[in-house]
Formats: C-alpha cells, structure tokens, sequence
C-alpha cells in the first residue's frame, strides 16, 4: 500500500458483533484534498467502518489514526473535535428551525449569554454564499428542497469539523441537478484541501467526482485503488466479488424455451420506481435479475406481485390482460413472493411454523374456509419435510429458527399455494450453506417441474447456474437481457457495468 | 386428560382470580353467599359479574383490537354516544328495537371511523382513536342537549337490570357475546389473520391478507361492543349521562385484556381469558368496597393489586419460576 501522508486512517480495524464479523483487519486510508469513494454491497461493512471512523463504535482490533497519532473516538461529538464531521443520508437537521439555527445549533454566537440572532444570521449568509447558496438565512430549513438542506448540512459539518467530511449516500433522494449542485460544492471542498470520503450505490457518481475507491466485501478489504487505474467493470467485480476471466460460458438451458407463454409484461412499470419494461416468461423458465443494490431488481418484483401495483403497462397471464393491483389478486392468480428482508417482510416471528406455513393458503381461501388444526399440520408436516425442515417442533415461534430455515418455511408457505409464478428476492443471502443447497435444489426442482420464476440473487454464479435468461437492471432501469448460451458471469458484470448499448453478448 | 385440566386451571389469570377472591372470602366472610329472591339470585359474587359485565363487553373488541397491535381509547366515549342514541329515541317515542339497532349502528359506524383512519390513513392506533375519545363525549351532549336523558322504557330498563334464569342480564350479555365473537374468530380463519397483522403488518400483507378490510372490521366490532355496553349502562340507571357513562372505562378494558395475557405488542390473543381479566378489575372494586377500606386508598390498593399480577405474569417471573425449579430438581439429584 502508498503511504501517503493520511488525515485520517484505520489500520487493521476488526469489529465484531456477537460471532458476526463485521470487519476483518480493515485498512483505509484518507488523504487531504481527495475524494474517497467507499463501495460494496449490503454488508460488506461500509457503515460498520464509517461508524468507526466517527466513533460510534468502537473498535475490537486495530486502530483509528489522525494525522498520523492513534486517537480513541469515543463517540461522535469527540470525532467532530478532532475534525471528522458526517452527513448521512436523511438529513440530521430540524426543519422546523431556521437555516442560521441548523448551521450554528450547539455553538451560537452569544452576547451576555443570549443568542445573537443578527450576528448568527449574516455569519450564515457569508457561510452559505461560499456554498453558492443565496437563500435567507432566517427562512425555514424545512421550505427548502432536500438539495439544499443537503448543502446545508455538509456547510455545518465541515464548519464544525472541517479536515474530514464523510458523505454516506447524500445523493440517494436527490434528482440529477441537485446531484450536479451537490458536485460542485464537493469539487469546491476538495480543492480547499478537505479530505472526504463518499458513499453511494451509483457507480457513475463514483466517477464523476471520485479520486480514489476503496471496495469491502464481507467485512474484508477487497482493495484501494486510484480511480483512473479502473474501469466501472473492474468496480463492479471488486463489488461482487467474481475474480473469473471472462471465458468459460457455463451452460444454460437452450436459448428460446419452447413451452408456452406465462406471463408477458409490455411497457410494464411505475413511476418514481422502475422505468417501464417488457418481458416475457415462459412456463418452467427461470429469470435470473442481475444488478447492485438499489438497481430497482426488489422494486420489479414489487410491482409484479402488486405489491407496489403498476401504474403503466400491461400484463397479460397464460395470454388474458390481467391487472395485478394488490397481493392478494396477485396471489388468486397464482403468484408468490420471498421477499428480501426475510425478518421485516418475511416471518411473522411470534406464530407457530405451521402457522407461517399455511397463512398464504388460508389467505387464498379466505375468511370462512378455515383449515382446522390437522390439516394445518398436515400441510405444515409435508411441505416441512420436503424442504427438510430443521424445527424441534411445528407449533415453536418461527422466530426461534435459524435464517436458513426460516427461509425453507417462507418457500413452504408459497409452495403450499400451488402457484404458477414464484418471485423469489435474494433467497440465498444471509442463511447457511445447507439450506442455500437445499434452496438452489428447489428452484431447479420446480423450474423442471414447470413452474415459472423470477429469481433476484447478487451471487451471479448461482444465478447462471439456474437461469435461462439474465435481466440486468441499472439505475431503476432494465438495460438488457441476456440469454443464450454463452452468459457467464463476467458477461453479467459488463452489462452491470456499462451502458446497454456496449454490451453485446 | 385428568392432568391436562389440572394445567389449564393453572395459568396465571385463574391463579389471580382465585386470589382476588380468596382475599375477598378472608375480609368479608359472606362474600360468597347466595339467595334466591324475587325470581333471581342476589349476593357479592353475582354483584361482581354484573358490575363487571361492561368492561367485560368492552373487552371482547378490545382483545381483537390490541392483538392487532393496536388500541381503541374511545370505547368510553362511544358508549356514552350509543347510550344517549337509544335513551334520547325512545323518549322521542321510537319503539325499543329500533332505538337499540340505532344505537348499535351508530357504535359500529364509529368504529369504523376508528378503521378508517388507522387502515386507510395509516394514524398511529393511540391517536386515531384519541380523537373519538375527546369528540365522543361532545357529540353524546349534543344528542342529550347537556340534561341526563331519562326513561321509563320498560324493555330498555330490562336489558340492563333484568334478569335471565336467575342471573343478571348483563353477565348474561357479555358471556353470550364472547362466546359469539370467540366462535366467530376460532372457527373462521379471522382470529389467525388478526394474529398475523399484529406480529407482522408488511408480512401478512405479503402474504395477501387484506389487511385493511380486517383492521376495519375489528374497529367496527370494537365500536359494536362500546354500543352494546353504552346501552347496558344508560338501561342500568335508566338514563343516558352524556359525561360519564363509560367515564374512563376504556381503560380497565385495555386493562383487562392485558390480565388476560394478550400483550400489547400485538399477536396472540384469549377473549375469554380477557373477560377473567374483568372479572378480577371487579372483584378487586368491590372487594375493595366490602372490606371496610377507607375510599381514599381503593385506587392505590387496586394498583398496587394489578402491579401484583402483572409481575407474576410477566416473562421475569417464569423465568425466576422456571430457574427455581431447575435449582430443586438440581438440588434434588445430589
């Protein structure tokens, strides 16, 4: 690694949370006047190592460096003292003040002990002209666009730090001219010698404004390097982790199956979700839908199980117009949906397996076709076995299961409805290599078995593996759909990475 | 299946109901005696189911409401509503059927008030219902124009003081609505879909219950039971008390619930151990009045009771019960 004279650097940090390592001896390094893009997908441990950096947490291993001496941040406000300040995502900021009161909150200039309001307020407007900001400081915070509020945050974060500023995805609720605004006064910081380290999902604003790029994955530094030493291809490997060449296609089924048409979707999308689509899917094929976090892959599946109903577009369901305006339509027509947050979205924790076995079915047969206990244990006993589920008994809380298994019950629970079509999001993340076997064994039992199914997974080897064709998402967006024989993975990662016209497989 | 009785009969609500008596029995021998008079049995024990049977009623809805994960506070209020609805017709010379099908029509179109903007407007439970509370009491004066509502109705009057093979109508009420509304719920698949919309709202969406429609209907038999409850009480005194008919009796409702097992936080839920849970909030009140206590301590001795029952119930309590008995059988095999 080049040792540069760092602001702010980690060295081998590791952080652990129960027996979950969340970070694995961690080295980051920050130097003044650059822009630091910190990337990697969900739990790669990007917010564990920025909230080390700023004291939230401490560390369990290694070291937090200022300027070269070790320093122990005990918590946020200690970091600030040192320099270090932070905007996140939403804005920490109270609307309901004025932009002067957000600004100097803490730290009002005070004459006999009251706060000088005139004093604070033409200190903000100097302060605000210098962000290109020309707006009353008296003014509501709050009336202003989240842009704005944006700029106001990072203006009191570098004024009361003002060595580090860290930017965890500020851009996240911004449109592409706020974005643009945003740059301009990052571009300003960093020429006037601020070190700042950004975060975000969006691999061009990685490249627009970005010096340097550090990748986790896992908990693990994947590796720093100077941006023009790369191409977004390379980001995205780095992200995924597919170190492959790109040869050795892995065999798909054949191109253009040649069962019948399930479900066809034209024009297909909602607005401020994902940008209209088309595709099609035939009986027993399975869709593999590529792309990184925040690419719109869970907002498809959303919008294709009603869940997030559709407000353009058509569908159409063994070759009848069909609309999908809610799950429970989406369900009598034989739809299921894992969804990816298996705790939040998934389980209903407190009730018995068996219980979370049957409440799709019984939601299908309504309110008075109630199953009585033995033919819920039935059904829980058959579809528990054939997943091999591993519970002491049927009637435990869910909740008491491990994530693998709780998964094999949410499948269970869909599987007992018989449907036709099967949206699974991201089924194999976060449950252990049995049950991710078992999974991967059911898909490719049911896709033979004829069923249709849309499969969202970031392990892009397992998703060639079963899919007969690859949707590739970017920015909201589908950009291509890959089939034929010669997929792999490295395919995949190019279309992640570019523009849709420069890939052609 | 001899053992399995004796486990039922075991768990913490008959536990403290039996207490509660018991204490009763000690402060006031005669608590239990029973006579047979005019056609119907009279004594403390029989007083405590009457007494009891509002919040009883109340508690019906409210286990389906809090299982939900949610609470309905205006359940005082709307029986104040309901009770003025029912007096104020059938002063105006309505007959007695059509003054109570009012009344109760009225409590479910509040109800589902309640619903509406919990399920559709997405307002935190607490505050969506805080606001019948405060504007129910207003919308009973109006209908009272500010004076009690009195009436001689005798099929009214017989609804809250009559009796029913020699017990009082009220219990005879709440017992029949509970097993009613239990019946409704175990036997249809509604009592597991509230079950599941109280653990996991997005979840059982997901799994395509409509959440919204049942959520309105639980407020709606919640503002059904408040009306039943509203008509028991203003039939009681023979009139309608705009400002206190119900006065603070949404709170030994959720009270009673909560005695009954069903937490907070939504999910699992027992009506009938719910109405044991009502029962026990009476015969602590009238233990409370039979024992001779002076009047200013009833309210803190009653807390100091349920603060009592909470604890034994609560997961701490199993959890010393349990390591205990872990520590005798340990102790035990040395």
């Amino acid at each position: 690694m080049q040792d540069g004279p760092y602001v702010l650097e980690a060295r081998g940090v590791i952080k652990i949370f129960g027996n979950h390592v969340a970070l694995d001896s961690v080295d980051f390094g920050l130097k003044a006047g650059e822009v630091h893009a910190l990337l990697g997908e969900n739990g790669a441990g990007k917010s564990t190592l920025i909230k080390i950096l700023t004291g939230v947490y401490q560390p369990d291993g290694g070291g937090v460096f200022v300027d070269g001496t070790a320093v122990s941040l005990d918590n946020p406000l200690h970091a600030q003292t040192h320099g270090i300040g932070t905007v996140y995502q939403e804005v920490n900021l109270l609307p309901n003040r004025s932009v002067a009161e957000n600004l100097y909150l803490g730290h009002q200039p005070t004459r006999f002990g009251l706060v000088d309001r005139r004093k604070m307020e033409s200190a903000a407007k100097v302060l605000l002209k210098r962000y290109g900001l020309n707006i009353d400081p008296g003014s509501e915070l709050g009336t202003h666009s989240v842009a704005v509020q944006q700029i106001v945050a990072i203006a009191r974060a570098v004024e009361l730090s003002g060595k580090v500023l860290i930017l965890d995805e500020p851009t996240a609720s911004l449109d592409r001219n706020e974005v643009a605004r945003l740059f301009e006064v990052i571009g300003d910081l960093k020429r006037s010698g601020l070190a700042i380290i950004f975060i975000t999902h969006f691999l061009d604003q990685v490249f627009a404004i970005s010096d340097r790029v550090t990748v986790l994955r896992n908990g693990r530094l994947v590796e720093t390097r100077e941006l023009n030493s790369v191409t977004r291809t390379d980001v995205v490997r780095l992200m995924l982790g597919k170190d492959i060449a790109f040869s050795g296609a892995t065999d798909l089924e054949p191109d253009g199956p040649t069962t019948d048409v399930l479900l066809d979707f034209r024009g297909y999308g909602r607005s401020k979700s994902v940008q209209p689509f088309d595709l099609t899917i035939h009986k027993g094929e399975v869709i593999g839908i590529a792309g990184l976090l925040g690419s719109g892959r869970t907002e498809m599946a959303r919008i294709m199980f009603g869940a997030d109903p559709a407000d353009q577009g058509s569908m159409s369901l063994s070759g009848k117009p069909t609309a999908v305006r809610s799950t429970s339509e989406a369900i009598s027509h034989g739809f299921g949906f894992c969804p990816e947050d298996r705790k939040a979205e998934g389980i209903l924790g407190d009730l018995s397996v068996r219980e979370n076995i049957v409440i799709a079915l019984q939601g299908k047969l309504g309110w008075f076709r109630a199953l009585n206990r033995d033919e819920q244990l039935e059904i829980a006993g058959k579809f528990g076995e054939a997943m091999d589920i591993r519970a002491a008994s049927l009637d435990m809380p869910v909740k008491l299961l491990s994530g693998g298994n709780q998964q094999k019950v949410i499948l269970s629970r869909w599987l007992a409805t018989d449907p036709s079509f099967l949206i699974l999001d991201e089924p194999t993340r976060g449950i252990d290599v049995g049950a991710h076997a078992e999974i991967v064994r059911t898909i490719n039992r049911l896709r033979d078995d004829g069923m249709a199914m849309v499969v969202i997974s970031s392990e892009l080897d397992e998703v060639v593996a079963y899919s007969s064709r690859i949707v590739v998402m970017r920015d909201r967006e589908m950009v291509a759909e890959l089939r034929g024989k010669n997929i792999n993975p490295g395919i995949i990662v190019q279309a992640i990475a570019n523009h849709p016209d420069e890939v052609q497989a | 299946m001899k053992r399995f009785n004796l486990q039922a009969l075991a768990n913490p609500q008959l536990l403290a109901l039996a207490g509660v008596l018991l204490i009763n029995w000690i402060l006031f021998p005669n608590f239990f005696r029973i006579s047979w008079q005019d056609g119907r049995l009279f004594g403390s024990i029989i007083d405590v189911l009457n007494r009891g049977a509002p919040v009883a009623i109340l508690a019906v809805g409210m286990t389906m409401v809090i299982a939900t994960k949610g609470v309905d506070l205006s359940v005082g209020a709307i029986m104040a509503v309901c009770g003025a609805v029912a007096a104020t017709m059938v002063v105006a010379g309505y007959p007695t059927p059509v003054a109570v099908i009012a009344a109760l029509g009225v409590g479910i179109a509040c109800g589902l008030w309640n619903g509406f903007l919990v399920a559709v407007l997405d307002i935190q439970p607490i505050i969506a219902t805080l606001v019948l509370m405060v504007a129910g009491r207003g919308i009973a004066q109006l209908i009272t124009e500010g004076s009690i509502v009195t009436f001689n109705d005798p099929a009214l009057i017989f609804i809250g003081t009559g009796s029913f093979l020699g017990f009082p109508m009220a219990a005879v009420i709440a017992l029949v609505l509970m097993v009613l509304v239990t019946l409704l719920v175990r036997r249809t698949a509604i009592g597991l879909f509230v079950q599941a919309i109280g653990v996991n709202r997005a979840a059982a969406s997901l799994a395509g219950i409509r959440s919204r429609m049942l959520l309105m209907l639980v407020y709606a038999l919640s503002g059904l039971c408040a009306a039943i409850a509203g008509i028991v009480v203003a039939a009681d005194i023979r009139g309608a008390d705009a400002n206190n008919s119900g006065l603070w009796l949404e709170l030994d409702a959720i009270l009673a619930v909560v005695i009954g097992g069903t937490s907070l936080l939504g999910g699992r839920f027992s009506i009938p151990l719910a109405l044991v849970g009502a029962i026990i909030i009476q015969a602590m009140n009238t233990g409370i009045l039979v024992s001779g206590f002076r009047p200013e301590f009833n309210l803190i001795v009653k807390a100091g009771m349920i603060i009592l029952i909470l604890l034994i119930q609560s997961p701490f309590a199993t959890q010393l019960f349990v390591r205990r008995k872990l520590v005798v059988t340990r102790e035990a095999g040395k």
